[in-house]
């Protein structure tokens, strides 16, 4: 199951030149550009684990270009995601997130509906152990 | 010829046979800059060629990716070595606007570091401190003054021998995102690339800065005067002439470093002169002018600043 998260997740997977170009376009913005990766990509885990500093004082995607292939090397087997976040006075928050690393098997999961009370509809995300590649 | 696919033609006759070496120059911008680089900057003629051979280079290679030859990215690291006061730093700093104006690299930004800022305190700091400045000065130049304090043969529990092990790596692999300067006093430098051989095959670009001369010495005095808003009158040029001449035999001297501390003395006793003497009316012409007094007040004409220790280090 290809995970769709954060921008440009329905689009196939950025080669590393235009992954280039997005984080100089944050850049250029002045935003601060995170690496964050996990393991539980699970949708309401807001946690991720970051990987170094926020890199905010940068003039280059290349600096940031060389820390995800450091983050790759170590952390290639699990999600990886780059995040801009703009401290500018009234929006001090993330502008933009995309994933930039999925591991060679992905996580699977499951939507289940309950019925509940009065008609309404409770929804449960449920994490499934990855099925065999031959499915 | 006749068996080439059509295809073939049409992109072979894109390909232009002839190119306009002005027109193409001045697209570049290659011109214009070269001319500033001669216009502020006095002497060092060795610097200004060896910046003229790197543009015209940029330009072959322009023309050379355009009518489809082999071309590649030219290395661009570059080592300053000279005595104290040649300009090194001021070139360094120059270096940046010149390499960006010409498209070497990206950003044009300059970070302009010393050992401090790579070098951390205790074991593990050092990689990243490194790693941080790398990234900052990616697309951009990386400026290492005073390069040699990196390595510290005499301290075997140094850091400084890991942060060189990162730039070295970085400096080799991504040669299109980073251009090194190193920069530093000759001597030392000579001693620095002998215990690290790799650092001295990387950088491509060893440029060594004269002395300047006692002409040379002159005008920037001159044109540091005009930049301040003062002139020599004709008296005090001639005195500052002999100044020159007596200074550069004495010790510390440092090119045009002293002539810029010998202006800002020469100021204080021009000031000192004209406000000794309060009942006068000041013109225009008073303020601006520096008179041979000014200058030939200074210790150099009586024995000299630092003689002292020169001669007690001669005769031990």
């Amino acid at each position: 199951m290809k995970l769709t998260q954060g921008c440009f997740s329905f689009l196939p997977d950025l080669s590393d030149e235009q992954i280039t170009k997005q984080v100089q376009y944050c850049l250029s913005k002045g935003w601060a550009v995170n690496i964050e990766f996990t393991d539980d990509p699970h949708p309401r885990n807001t946690y991720w684990e970051m990987w170094g500093l926020p890199m905010f004082d940068l003039a280059d995607a290349a600096g940031v270009m060389m820390e995800l292939a450091e983050c790759r090397r170590v952390y290639g087997d699990r999600y990886i995601r780059v995040s801009g976040f703009d401290s500018s006075h009234g929006w001090e928050s993330v502008r933009i997130s995309f994933l930039v690393n999925r591991p060679a098997k992905e996580a699977e999961f499951e939507l289940v509906r309950q019925e509940m009370a009065v008609r309404s509809v409770r929804y449960t995300t449920v994490h499934r152990q990855p099925q065999p590649a031959s499915s | 010829m006749l068996d080439v696919p059509h295809t073939t033609t049409i992109e072979v006759n894109e390909v232009p046979t002839a190119f306009d070496l002005r027109k193409e120059a001045e697209a570049a911008g290659i011109t214009e800059t070269l001319h500033q680089l001669e216009q502020e900057l006095i002497g060092l003629k060795p610097v200004k060629q060896r910046v003229r051979q790197i543009a015209s280079l940029l330009l072959i290679e322009r023309i050379r990716q355009r009518a489809g030859l082999v071309s590649s990215a030219p290395t661009l690291h570059m080592s300053f070595t000279g005595n104290p006061g040649t300009g090194k730093t001021t070139v360094a700093l120059r270096m940046a606007k010149i390499l960006h104006g010409l498209g070497f690299v990206r950003r044009g930004q300059v970070i302009s570091v010393t050992r401090d800022d790579l070098v951390g305190q205790y074991i593990g700091h050092t990689a990243p401190k490194t790693k941080e400045i790398l990234k900052k000065a990616m697309g951009g130049v990386l400026f290492i003054d005073e390069a040699y304090y990196l390595h510290r043969p005499d301290n075997e529990r140094d850091y400084g021998q890991e942060a060189i092990e990162i730039l070295l790596q970085v400096m080799e692999n991504q040669r299109e995102d980073l251009v090194v300067i190193l920069a530093g006093y000759g001597e030392r430098m000579t001693s620095f690339f002998a215990s690290n051989p790799g650092f001295r095959s990387r950088i491509a670009h060893h440029i060594e800065f004269p002395d300047y001369s006692e002409a040379e010495l002159l005008y920037i005095a001159e044109l540091m005067l005009r930049e301040r808003g003062y002139r020599f009158s004709a008296a005090a040029r001639e005195s500052f002439e002999r100044y020159i001449v007596l200074r550069r035999t004495q010790p510390f001297f440092s090119n045009a470093r002293s002539v810029r501390n010998a202006v800002d003395r020469i100021r204080l006793r021009q000031a000192d002169r004209l406000v000794s003497d309060l009942d006068r009316m000041l013109e225009i012409a008073d303020l601006e002018t520096i008179d041979p007094s000014d200058v030939l007040a200074s210790r150099v004409f009586s024995g000299g600043a630092g003689s002292e220790q020169a001669t007690g280090s001669k005769c031990p």
